[in-house]
């Protein structure tokens, strides 16, 4: 977690005529570290991931990869970065082989070295069936991996994702997230999705960005933590006396969601849940649900992206 | 690096049909046009003795058949240039190029070089059929290679038309459409130069056609190599140029 500075982007922004996709978005990635860079479709996700890949020049701020600036020595940086964009860019008319030796050629690696690091990619991405046949006749998925194993191919620093799960069917999303784990060990990896589970599966720090802006910026442990509920639902076969439980010590109010369903609000730090269990069954009400009401990561998102998280 | 790209470009044209076509086609009509040209020889023949500093086999078969061989280059390159860009643009393959650590110089001399590379093919098969005279006559070597040297030239500055045009658009077509259209008008725009002064031969130097007919006669003209050249400079330049702008935008 306390890896090295791989990725300083200061103060980036990118216009297109006067709207702005990013405006002054500023953050790290650490070698090590999976991050996740969460919004809503239109966002600036991608324009993001572009400009950190190179493939566009912020209109404003610097980026700065591995020690080199992006503007002024694009080569530098360039070479430890890989990048898998939304539409993985394949070569139709050649085979995943002959792509990934194009791929590791282009990318600068010796020539006695390309058909190692293109088994290695192959097995990681698991392609090495498919490695004869032409990546226009791949179905989506293989695609996908292909884009993959072409954008760690080189064994890059800082591997850059768009939405790498996009159009996948769930057990392909299970081994890609996997994939992203492993890699997430000793490259730092930033992948951008609207998707929010896949956020919880596979990264270690999470950014929302909503209209181009960052509005939160949060590793998942401490995500969860604010999400931890101060709410305590109840479920009981027989009324109690409302009074009685707003008594418990912590307990601020308690509001009746039914007949034999209650909902306790607490303070976060005195959890009343011992202490109404015992009573429950001192006065035989008869208690057979009680847990933490979670809030979801969904709705965090809606809040925070919402017309109300605007302001 | 520029390699890398330049023999992928190559071997890219000949994964489709269209360059062994165009291959075909090119040798089919150089093929008819040579032998044309080696039966009109034949029939002035007998007469050439008698005329004073008569011209000999290479100015009456090499040349002309090279003449033929820029017309045809026009039509051609549009259509061997026009994918070079617009394809990868389409297919969204350019930003492979753009992620890897090669510079757009890289990118567009690579693409380049594998385009003339092609065209070079073509030059190497059009020159073996003057070169087939040999077997059975005398051929002024120097003037057959001034003209191959005219012709690769011409060709080099084709080929930046067309991969500047090509990285204009996302769509080939109209890469190859607008090749033809600037080639063309390069190609006439001397007739507009004849008819007035100074403006008009102003107008005429830049005609593609009138710095290759020196080449023909087996003159070496430098200002007409330089024409080339910096015709080709320029156009190469220019898709730098357009393929930075991807990246900074409007």
């Amino acid at each position: 977690m306390n890896g090295q500075v791989l990725v300083e982007v200061e103060g980036v922004s990118r216009f297109y005529g006067k709207t702005a996709a990013v405006a002054d978005i500023s953050f790290l990635i650490r070698r090590g570290e999976v991050l996740g860079f969460l919004g809503p479709n239109g966002a600036g996700k991608t324009t993001t991931m572009q400009i950190l890949s190179g493939n566009l020049a912020p209109s404003r701020g610097r980026v700065r990869i591995a020690g080199h600036d992006l503007i002024e020595d694009p080569t530098g940086a360039k070479s430890h970065i890989g990048y898998l964009p939304e539409n993985p860019p394949l070569y139709r008319e050649l085979t995943v082989d002959e792509f990934l030796d194009y791929c590791a050629a282009l990318h600068g690696l010796p020539k006695k070295e390309r058909v190692a690091a293109r088994e290695r990619a192959k097995t990681r991405c698991g392609l090495t069936e498919v490695g004869r046949r032409l990546t226009g006749h791949l179905s989506k998925g293989f695609q996908q991996r292909t884009g993959l194993a072409q954008a760690i191919i080189h064994d890059p620093d800082l591997v850059i994702l768009d939405e790498p799960t996009g159009g996948l069917d769930p057990i392909q999303m299970r081994e890609i997230r996997i994939l992203i784990r492993e890699l997430g060990r000793d490259h730092a990896v930033i992948l951008s999705t609207h998707i929010l589970s896949e956020v919880r599966a596979s990264c270690d720090r999470v950014q929302i960005i909503n209209r181009g802006h960052l509005i939160l910026n949060e590793t998942i442990a401490d995500l969860d933590r604010r999400m931890q509920s101060s709410v305590l639902a109840v479920t009981f076969r027989r009324r109690p006396a409302m009074e009685v439980l707003a008594a418990l010590p912590g307990v601020g109010a308690v509001t009746p969601e039914n007949e034999t369903r209650f909902r306790l609000f607490h303070e976060p730090s005195a959890d009343p849940t011992e202490a109404l269990i015992r009573l429950a069954t001192e006065h035989d009400w008869g208690i057979y649900e009680i847990g933490p009401e979670r809030q979801s990561l969904e709705a965090l998102f809606v809040e925070l992206t919402g017309p109300a998280g605007e302001a | 690096m520029i390699f890398v790209i330049a023999r992928r470009e190559l071997r890219n044209l000949f994964l489709s049909p269209l360059a062994w076509i165009v291959l075909g086609i090119v040798q089919l009509i150089m093929g008819f046009l040579f032998l044309s040209h080696v039966n009109l020889f034949l029939q002035v023949e007998p007469r050439l003795p008698m005329i004073h500093n008569a011209p000999g086999l290479t100015g009456l078969i090499a040349a002309p058949t090279l003449g033929n061989a820029a017309v045809l280059m026009l039509l051609i390159a549009p259509i061997i240039t026009m994918r070079v860009v617009a394809e990868e643009r389409r297919n969204h393959t350019l930003t492979l190029l753009y992620t890897a650590p090669v510079s757009r110089l890289t990118i567009v001399l690579g693409k380049y070089l594998g385009v003339l590379a092609f065209f070079l093919l073509i030059v190497a098969l059009t020159v073996l059929m003057p070169l087939s005279l040999l077997v059975g006559g005398h051929l002024d070597l120097g003037m057959l290679a001034c003209g191959t040297l005219g012709l690769v030239l011409l060709i080099m500055s084709f080929a930046a038309v067309g991969l500047f045009m090509s990285t204009l658009t996302t769509h080939p077509t109209l890469a190859a459409i607008s090749t033809f259209g600037v080639l063309f008008l390069f190609w006439i725009i001397d007739w507009a130069g004849r008819s007035h002064g100074t403006a008009g031969s102003v107008v005429a130097y830049l005609s593609a056609l009138n710095h290759y007919e020196p080449f023909l006669r087996g003159l070496f003209d430098t200002s007409a190599l330089s024409y080339y050249l910096f015709v080709t400079a320029a156009f190469l330049g220019l898709s730098v140029r357009r393929l930075d702008a991807d990246r900074v935008g409007a």
